[in-house]
């Protein structure tokens, strides 16, 4: 008996939380979004989310197994996270052998090629959606409009494009805002999410859902998607204040674009984020502030993406700067 | 809102499944172990030898460094053997080993139950009985009582703080003596608050112990400068910095004790062996231990002689459960795994906690994923993950940086770890090892 017992260091118990747990909760809040995007893209949508996860999950498997020679953790489901949201990225009629190449890139590469889960400094995704950017720019910004459900079950989007609502505003640019407004879908259906635009970004209802998920399951912590989404808010609105026929309203900001599914899935990335609640703060602010920056200046429509890579370089830098406030000193 | 510390903290599970067994006294042991190592500090040094005959309460150690203790015998009877003995670490060291032979008392001690509540004793008197008595911190810090009593010149304490906190998950040996004996405990707050020479006390206690915190303020209503003070229920509310911070909003500074702060804390279990000292003329020879686990027959708090072995305990609460994997000395927070069960009950045993094989295991550590979920919690505001990457690589300059100095092993950050790090373990690693690099660079 007594050579039995385990003998291990203080705590002897656990908390209810492990990798698992959390990734799959993650997985769980990102459904809505998957869901709207089957029902607005249809098959298409299907298809390369499908080929995104599993990719993602298969790729790690091979690297892990054959490169690395470690025991696979795939089962941890960020593989899955990072394959279905390089997915969200993408607009629904690229073709699968991109969507393939895509992944293998944000997993084989921006993920394992630094050792796997946990050190990569870029969020894997979105290095993936960029890799994929610079290398298929054309079939990466051609978007089909959100069809109704059943009419778009097939796979022939030809005729049913059309540029996204950042898209109109970039091409644009320069114009009085009022007489591009016209074109532009108004805020509820940006809200519910019947407009043109990559896969899972299109509905912001659906990402805000999944993100108060993630929040009462305290999985993320308020500080980097408020952060993020007031400073946008703030950044369009000043500059909206000082001129409304150049610049459009704050609210069409939030509600356009990669911001809200950036704000409550990118930039909280726990990998990539800093740890302390200032630094995360600070870490949102400048994602907000980049974001509107490219946006309106930048030579891409979009912003979010370039706004988080580029904050993931500071991260370290910012965890530096900003640590835990400690006790007694 | 109840008061509360303001940096991390967790909440555990807490398990209190003694709570309602009250105090039940064991007989002493046949042969009792006593260990020299029973305090924080120098060892004790043994002042009898093999073959000497020793009564109840006699010393038999003496503490000779200026934080140390002075040890008395839990029985009668025979020294077998100064030899040594397995403490609750796993190793050997001294101990002083005694046959029990009848059940004789030294002189002038009081057994009887009678409260003596008419306190005759000097601030000097007290304060040397209360060395006399090898009375150390029962929390299980085992700090010499007498040397956190002696005020530095300089320095002036205003607050007797009590320590009624009892925040590890399991354990109900502080709670069961505030419930069967706060006349003593009050007793033991007046003599310590004349000892210090202070004008207040503070009995601290967890929220999650209703009928204690009404019991205590029951039995204080006649002392005004004796304030009963509920807490939040969140771990580490009983450490030492926390508990002040709770209640005063003082920080004690990084590397610097209670006293700069104007704060003195004694635990529950102390202040009633002070009682026992100075009113009684008993020294510290037993204590109450709470002895419990899920599968255990009959979760119990005894009241047990110093070196009583753990094994003869957990016959007392019918045999190790089948299926148990482990044996924690202390609560399941802070408290050692036994590797031995004949390892006896030390001055800070405070539990013996028994955890089926499935609690036992240590789950399958993950890479760390950076969630931040350790600096969040971590009481005293340090970054656990980081800590614990230098040592891993042997950067005991950033540990050092990092005020790995300043970790108070408290266990909030491993216990929160979603990719189950062994934080503790490393940390641990990281003062021992940079306690010694600052120790040879003031040489």
């Amino acid at each position: 008996m007594m050579n039995l017992l385990t003998v291990s260091g203080s705590p002897h118990i656990h908390g209810n939380q492990n990798v698992k747990k959390i990734m799959w909760q993650v997985v769980l809040a990102l459904m809505p979004a998957m869901l709207v995007s089957f029902w607005y893209f249809g098959l298409s949508a299907i298809l390369l989310t499908v080929i995104s996860v599993t990719g993602a999950v298969v790729v790690e498997y091979l690297i892990a197994k054959f490169l690395l020679k470690t025991t696979p953790t795939v089962g941890d489901g960020s593989a899955v996270i990072t394959g279905l949201l390089l997915a969200f990225n993408v607009p629904s009629s690229l073709p699968w052998w991109e969507m393939l190449i895509g992944v293998t890139f944000a997993i084989g590469v921006a993920k394992m090629a630094y050792g796997g889960l946990g050190k990569n400094p870029f969020n894997p995704a979105i290095a993936g959606r960029i890799f994929m950017l610079v290398s298929f720019p054309v079939d990466m910004t051609t978007w089909p409009k959100p069809g109704l459900p059943f009419n778009t079950l097939n796979f022939s989007v030809d005729g049913l494009t059309g540029p996204t609502s950042l898209g109109i505003l970039k091409e644009r640019v320069g114009e009085n805002i009022s007489s591009i407004s016209a074109q532009l879908p108004d805020y509820m259906t940006m809200f519910i999410g019947e407009k043109g635009g990559s896969l899972g970004e299109v509905s912001a209802a659906a990402i805000i859902l999944g993100g108060l998920f993630l929040l009462f399951r305290r999985i993320i912590s308020w500080h980097i998607p408020i952060s993020f989404l007031l400073s946008a808010f703030v950044f369009a609105g000043i500059l909206y204040l000082v001129d409304d026929t150049q610049y459009i309203n704050p609210m069409f900001h939030l509600l356009a674009g990669g911001l809200m599914l950036g704000a409550f899935f990118m930039a909280t990335d726990m990998v990539t984020s800093p740890m302390s609640k200032t630094g995360q703060i600070v870490f949102g602010v400048g994602c907000g502030l980049l974001t509107i920056l490219i946006r309106v200046w930048g030579a891409y429509p979009e912003g979010v993406s370039f706004a988080i890579l580029i904050m993931n370089a500071f991260t370290p830098l910012i965890n530096k700067m900003f640590k835990p406030k400690s006790f007694g000193r | 809102m109840l008061k509360t510390f303001k940096l991390g903290g967790i909440h555990p599970e807490e398990n209190k499944i003694s709570k309602n067994s009250p105090i039940e006294e064991i007989e002493a042991p046949e042969t009792a172990y006593i260990l020299m190592n029973q305090n924080l500090g120098a060892p004790s040094v043994p002042v009898v030898s093999k073959g000497d005959k020793v009564k109840i309460g006699q010393l038999i150690a003496k503490g000779e460094a200026f934080i140390s203790a002075f040890v008395h015998s839990p029985v009668s009877g025979t020294v077998a053997a100064v030899d040594t003995h397995v403490d609750a670490t796993g190793y050997k060291r001294t101990a002083i080993i005694i046959n029990k032979e009848g059940d004789e008392w030294v002189d002038g001690v009081d057994l009887s139950d009678k409260l003596n509540s008419k306190i005759t004793a000097s601030k000097e008197e007290i304060l040397e009985i209360i060395k006399d008595s090898g009375i150390v911190g029962l929390g299980g810090a085992t700090f010499p009582a007498h040397v956190k009593l002696m005020v530095p010149k300089d320095k002036k304490a205003e607050y007797l703080i009590v320590n009624g906190v009892e925040c590890e998950p399991y354990l109900t040996s502080d709670y069961r003596l505030m419930l069967e004996k706060a006349d003593e405990i009050v007793v033991g707050v007046r003599l310590l608050m004349k000892a210090l020479d202070v004008p207040k006390a503070i009995i601290a206690i967890e929220n999650n112990k209703p009928d204690a915190i009404e019991h205590m303020k029951n039995k204080t209503v006649s002392y005004p400068e004796i304030l009963i003070e509920a807490l939040k229920v969140k771990y580490p509310q009983g450490a030492e910095k926390q508990l002040i911070y709770s209640l005063l909003k003082r920080e004690v500074p990084s590397g610097k004790l209670p006293i700069e702060v104007g704060c003195v804390v004694q635990n529950i279990g102390t202040t009633f062996a002070v009682y026992e000292a100075v009113q009684k003329n008993k020294p510290l020879i037993e204590r109450i231990v709470t002895v419990t686990g899920k599968k255990v027959k009959k979760p119990s708090n005894f009241k047990v002689r110093i070196g009583t072995p753990v094994s003869t305990l957990i016959e007392k609460v019918g045999g190790i459960p089948e299926g148990s994997g482990k044996v924690i000395s202390g609560g399941p927070m802070m408290g050692k795994s036994l590797a031995d069960l004949n390892t006896p009950v030390v001055k800070g045993t405070s539990g013996i906690v028994i955890f089926d094989e499935k609690e036992s295991k240590r789950n399958v550590t993950y890479n760390c994923i950076r969630c931040a979920r350790c600096t969040d919690v971590c009481p005293m505001g340090l970054q656990p993950y980081l800590l614990s990457n230098a040592v891993e690589n042997n950067a005991w300059d950033i540990a050092e940086k990092n005020k790995v100095m300043d970790c108070i092993e408290c266990g909030s950050c491993h216990y929160t770890c979603p990719s189950n790090r062994p934080l503790v373990d490393n940390l641990r690693i990281g003062k021992a090892k940079v306690g010694e690099i600052i120790r040879n660079r003031k040489n």
